[in-house]
């Protein structure tokens, strides 16, 4: 494999290359999809352009099967594997959230332990709802002022392994939503140590591979498996990703765990979307990711100058919780103008047609990415300046985020399946919740199957929706009622 | 040998002027700047293909965005005025003695840099010691200015181009927040003619009208802008362009003129039916 890696070509794309020739080949398709190139389905064909559903085929000898890759998608797997430094990777057309949960389910099985962070993304506890895995929460520290979930201390760490020797892996965020990270390559080791997989959710963390000055990736951590969102900073096509494998995990066993639950008729669209942007990152990465950095930081000066705002960067890092700042990320602390982030986020759509990536309580997150130029970043701090201008008031009344420690009382597998019944919100005090109720974005859970409803959760709930926070999670899609356990 | 240059207003519809020779063409970091030769209109500023001004229709744009904001404050010395690389603005605001200060926001030095060689007589008043130059970011340069000017003119390129941010609710904010007090804001709103531009216009009124207390729209005949036709934007806190237009005062200067008078400064006020529908829609 080594030996063959030396060869690999990053200019090639192999499956937009085959892509390409079948474009040429003008087949005749007695297949499936059935619109065939478009041509039955000529309204599509006109609002997405030709050239486009002309691609949007089945898998075929010349363009190989996502289910078991011999040829073009194996090549571009293995071109994948050496960009991003890591033994295999493996294209995915689920979303990270498929990535994260082919992590766990590769492996986790029933009854065994994990130690993760409460702040993960939704997608993780859903794995351990599939598999009966128990969760092992550790408390993420929080930023009083900001009110958001840092990282993990690398002693919580050490006293979650102590306490339960028989976990099989340890999860991490790298980097969360906001852009913080934990102390990665410390907790690989000890992971390691203690005889346990690191895993890390790095739907954040794309560019940490190709850019430079940024928080260290996950396979150069060390970690053994990460799951990595192609589509966000990486440019690929929404729902596309990688998973990434190290020395240490079967690839075979991998395949057939993604295997349980992925289409067999995965996309060439969103397939060749991961190899072109595979391609343009190995070759062109290090730029794009020093300009985005470089707008971010800009941004954050321009933003922190007009007052108001605290736009957050490197001057965070503790060492610890924070061991690292990613700063390509554009987060910015919106109390201090009288202002939850939530509704900065609804005006700046509303008011100045400016979409964010998201608002909780106290903060906003602007993405930032390959696709950004400084104009557009002009058109963001300006339209800050002038909601500060118009709205601001005296911060009083508004709810920071708080870190809700979570009380487990059942398993979420457990939790999920149990016989439930539905209460008004209000009589659920003190019931265990057999479902989540999460703000999405960011997508992570106020609280998860198996975990008893508190009044500090429930006075969470009613203040986020009266701000406007847009909340999923529970089979009421207004929220009015949750279903608990018997 | 037939040298045509078209602009396209719509899909469907091409304005065409026979160019006699092409003087300068370079693709600057923002956008591609032309000038052309021809025999109708004289010298003509092209940016990304669109038709800025002609040595032979600019009077007419210059001296609409300037003395009609003019003729109404009775006291304007300390002048923003964002875009017109050209100098047409300028030319215009340099005949009145008692502006002490125009500040010029530019974001491409090379359009001001072409107009001097090949447009002198519009950009000829652009060494005027009162004039000061700001190669910058209109946004950004407006966003650090408080109650500092009496008057602003957003002398921009249209709505789609490099310019998109001087459209926007946070521009006209930021700009409201750098005027003082009374201060008044002119900016060119595009033509109400073809859907395209005519939605554009609209969105950018309504813009105005939700960040200044007075916003009215006047309008002017110029041959090279699409349809012919072209609106301008007038935002106040506290002049009305109408009411508090002092005609005496504004005839004593004895500035003269080719289009602008104060009689037809109160007809353009009075709009179309089909125009006044449109603005009071999204009002």
């Amino acid at each position: 494999m080594i030996q063959e890696n030396k060869k690999l070509d990053q200019k090639r794309a192999p499956i937009h290359e085959a892509l390409e020739r079948f474009r040429q080949m003008r087949v005749v398709p007695f297949d499936v999809p059935g619109h065939k190139h478009g041509k039955g389905n000529p309204e599509l064909t006109e609002f997405l352009g030709r050239r486009c559903v002309e691609v949007d085929v089945n898998s075929m000898k010349p363009l190989d099967n996502l289910c078991h890759p011999v040829s073009v998608i194996r090549e571009a797997e293995t071109l994948a594997a050496d960009a991003f430094g890591s033994k295999n990777a493996f294209l995915m057309v689920g979303g990270t959230t498929s990535s994260v949960q082919s992590m766990v389910l590769s492996t986790c099985k029933r009854k065994d332990e994990i130690i993760l962070p409460r702040n993960v993304h939704r997608s993780v506890i859903n794995a351990l709802v599939l598999c009966g895995a128990v969760p092992v929460y550790v408390n993420p520290e929080v930023d009083s002022r900001l009110g958001i979930s840092l990282g993990m201390k690398r002693e919580q760490v050490r006293k979650a392994i102590r306490e339960h020797p028989g976990a099989v892996a340890v999860l991490v965020n790298n980097p969360t939503y906001y852009g913080i990270c934990s102390d990665l390559r410390a907790i690989v080791d000890m992971a390691h140590e203690a005889g346990m997989l690191c895993l890390a959710d790095e739907a954040h963390g794309t560019h940490f591979y190709f850019g430079d000055n940024l928080p260290v990736s996950a396979m150069a951590a060390g970690a053994d498996m990460a799951a990595v969102s192609m589509h966000k900073s990486g440019g690929s096509l929404t729902q596309s990703s990688f998973l990434l494998t190290g020395p240490s995990i079967q690839a075979g066993y991998v395949r057939q765990i993604i295997n349980l639950t992925q289409t067999t008729s995965g996309s060439y669209l969103l397939m060749s979307s991961l190899d072109i942007s595979r391609r343009n990152l190995a070759l062109r990465g290090k730029e794009i990711f020093k300009h985005v950095s470089d707008m971010a930081e800009y941004a954050r000066g321009e933003i922190n100058a007009s007052g108001g705002y605290y736009a957050f960067g490197s001057e965070l890092i503790n060492n610890d919780s924070i061991f690292d700042f990613d700063k390509t990320k554009l987060s910015i602390h919106t109390l201090d103008i009288g202002l939850a982030g939530i509704e900065v986020y609804d005006i700046l759509r509303d008011e100045y047609d400016i979409q964010i990536e998201f608002g909780d309580l106290g903060n906003i997150l602007a993405y930032l990415s390959i696709g950004d130029r400084p104009q557009e970043v002009e058109r963001l701090v300006s339209a800050l300046s002038d909601i500060r201008r118009r709205h601001s008031t005296k911060a009083t009344g508004l709810m920071a985020q708080e870190y809700i420690d979570p009380q487990v009382v059942a398993t979420p597998q457990d939790a999920f399946y149990a016989e439930k019944v539905s209460l008004p919100l209000e009589d659920t005090l003190g019931r265990v919740c057999s479902e989540f109720v999460m703000c999405y974005p960011p997508g992570i859970p106020v609280i998860a199957p198996g975990e008893r409803i508190t009044k500090e959760i429930l006075d969470y709930i009613r203040y986020a929706k009266s701000k406007g926070c847009s909340m999923t999670g529970p089979e009421d899609p207004d929220i009015m009622h949750l279903n608990v356990l018997k | 040998m037939e040298f045509w240059f078209s602009e396209f207003h719509t899909p469907d519809v091409k304005h065409s002027i026979r160019v006699k020779r092409h003087l300068f063409s370079v693709e600057s970091d923002y956008q591609q700047i032309d000038i052309f030769e021809t025999p109708e209109f004289g010298r003509m500023l092209v940016l990304d293909g669109n038709v800025m001004l002609t040595e032979r229709d600019e009077f007419i744009y210059d001296e609409m965005i300037t003395h009609v904001p003019m003729a109404v404050h009775p006291n304007a010395r300390d002048v923003l005025v964002i875009g017109a690389g050209d100098g047409g603005v300028v030319k215009e605001l340099t005949r009145y003695d008692k502006i002490e200060r125009i500040d010029l926001v530019e974001m491409d030095p090379q359009v001001l840099k072409a107009c001097r060689e090949f447009l002198p007589a519009n950009a000829c008043r652009l060494d005027d010691k009162r004039v000061h130059i700001y190669f910058e970011n209109a946004l950004k340069f407006i966003r650090r200015c408080e109650n500092e000017y009496d008057l602003i003119i957003v002398d921009s390129t249209d709505p789609f181009g490099p310019l998109e941010g001087l459209f926007t609710r946070e521009f006209y904010g930021n700009c409201h927040a750098a005027l003082k007090d009374d201060g008044i804001m002119v900016n060119q709103q595009g033509s109400p003619f073809y859907a395209h531009d005519a939605e554009a216009m609209q969105r950018s009124h309504m813009r105005i009208v939700h960040s200044f207390p007075i916003s009215r729209v006047y309008q002017a005949h110029i041959p090279t802008y699409a349809a012919g036709y072209w609106l301008f934007g007038f935002a106040s806190k506290k002049y009305h362009p109408i009411d508090d237009m002092n005609a005496e005062a504004w005839l004593a200067l004895g500035l003269r003129t080719r289009y602008y008078t104060t009689r037809l400064h109160k007809g353009a006020f009075y709009l179309p039916a089909f125009l006044e529908d449109a603005l009071r829609e999204v009002e």
